[in-house]
């Protein structure tokens, strides 16, 4: 690609992927309707780079597919074992941190981390559980606020300073102590601005922020994830 | 070839995976032509002989479940986490953000609509419970892990199989549920 040329090549798993300046490796993937798995980019957002699930291999250097731009000609390695296998180590460490116990968990088939655990063939935590005490927060009259599976992807922070323009919600803490907080004296979600119409309300992709009363509308089976697996339904729904 | 021998046992859990075992129906038929039951509640024999697979169900909770677990991976070839509390606790793991003599002291002494002088069990028979409830990875080594709650009867059918045949087992999208 010339200096002045606004779009080029590079090669993800050896197919050539077209992307137009500016967009990051998994912008360009998925609009060539590759999977790069990932939990805290979302579309819509600043990508956040936290998560790391979207590290893949550029030239034979790791990095984030969500803030690497793509380059010309770059030879990117995606879905092959050794980094499935780092994202599966990813996700053990992040289902031990919390508390996921899918059973009786109401996001449970349309929980985007459940999905991706599935799709990286994660058949167990491998490490030790944590079992962290996280009460959950009932006060809202609308949502409720179950911590104890919350990924830190700040998505929610995102959505609630950026489009709905309330800053609901803040990570606090540091390293393993950093957990979502509700940005109100209280700390209850009840004693905030926070509405069930809000972008942050529907962002969550795992089980933290709920909508009451509508968990079951859906039933288990016939839920998001449940026909196809995530590498699928992600892709499909760039196409909608 | 001789039949494999399989021992299998519910922990702290609530036989809904035996259950599901025996939602594989008819290939129950198929199955005994491969294996036979030693230890396990379908058997009523109460220790393991030397195993080919070992089929555990459910976390540990008590001091038990440890020497059961610990029976099982000393005689045991093959040992399988089957289902969601032994590959991380599941329900039963769920008191373990709280303190246990309070769970006790509410369950069995304070709580509303108890017969007078109930108290906590302290029968010397009674196994003792544990702090907390541990996944089944945390005490012995586990070779393979199958989740859900329970596995289904046709999850727990593709795992058997594969294993019995010498494959690695692969349940794919419809089989894999953590619920």
């Amino acid at each position: 690609m010339s200096d002045d040329s606004q779009t080029g090549t590079f090669l993800l798993d050896d197919e050539e992927i077209p992307f137009t300046r500016g967009q990051t490796v998994i912008q360009a993937a998925r609009a060539a309707g590759k999977y790069i798995p990932h939990l805290c980019w979302h579309p819509d957002f600043k990508a956040h780079g936290s998560c790391k699930l979207c590290t893949i291999k550029a030239n034979g250097r790791l990095g984030a597919a969500c803030t690497l731009e793509a380059q010309d000609g770059m030879a990117v390695e995606n879905r092959t074992p050794e980094l499935d296998d780092k994202r599966r180590t990813l996700l053990q460490l992040l289902f031990v941190e919390g508390n996921h116990f899918c059973p009786s968990c109401e996001k449970s088939g349309n929980c985007v981390l459940q999905a991706t655990a599935y799709d990286l063939g994660m058949m167990t935590p491998h490490f030790d559980m944590f079992y962290p005490d996280r009460p959950v927060d009932a006060s809202h009259p609308d949502m409720l606020l179950d911590f104890n599976r919350c990924i830190l992807c700040e998505l929610c922070v995102q959505a609630s300073r950026d489009v709905d323009g309330k800053n609901v919600f803040a990570l606090s803490g540091r390293g393993i102590q950093s957990h979502l907080i509700v940005n109100a004296e209280s700390r209850r979600l009840a004693d905030t601005d926070f509405s069930a119409t809000d972008r942050a309300a529907s962002i969550c992709p795992v089980g933290v922020i709920l909508k009451k009363r509508v968990g079951f509308a859906i039933p288990i089976g016939e839920r998001t994830y449940d026909a196809a697996p995530i590498s699928q339904v992600d892709i499909a729904k760039e196409n909608t | 070839m001789a039949k494999l021998r399989v021992a299998t046992t519910s922990l702290a859990g609530c036989f809904g995976c035996h259950m599901s075992l025996l939602d594989i129906d008819e290939r129950f038929l198929q199955l005994i032509e491969l294996v036979e039951f030693n230890r396990s509640p379908l058997t009523d024999i109460k220790h393991c002989d030397p195993c080919d697979i070992g089929l555990i169900e459910g976390g540990v909770c008590n001091a038990e479940n440890v020497h059961v677990l610990r029976e099982f991976r000393k005689n045991c070839k093959v040992l399988v986490a089957l289902g969601a509390c032994a590959v991380n606790g599941g329900l039963p793991a769920q008191r373990n953000h709280l303190d246990l003599h309070t769970i006790l002291e509410e369950v069995y002494h304070t709580a509303p609509g108890l017969a007078a002088g109930s108290q906590i069990p302290d029968d010397p028979e009674l196994p003792l419970l544990l702090n907390k409830v541990h996944p089944i990875h945390e005490v012995v080594k586990i070779d393979y892990f199958l989740p859900g709650c329970p596995p289904s009867g046709d999850a727990i059918w593709k795992f058997l199989t594969d294993l019995i045949a010498g494959r690695t087992p692969h349940l794919g999208h419809q089989l894999m549920h953590y619920d």
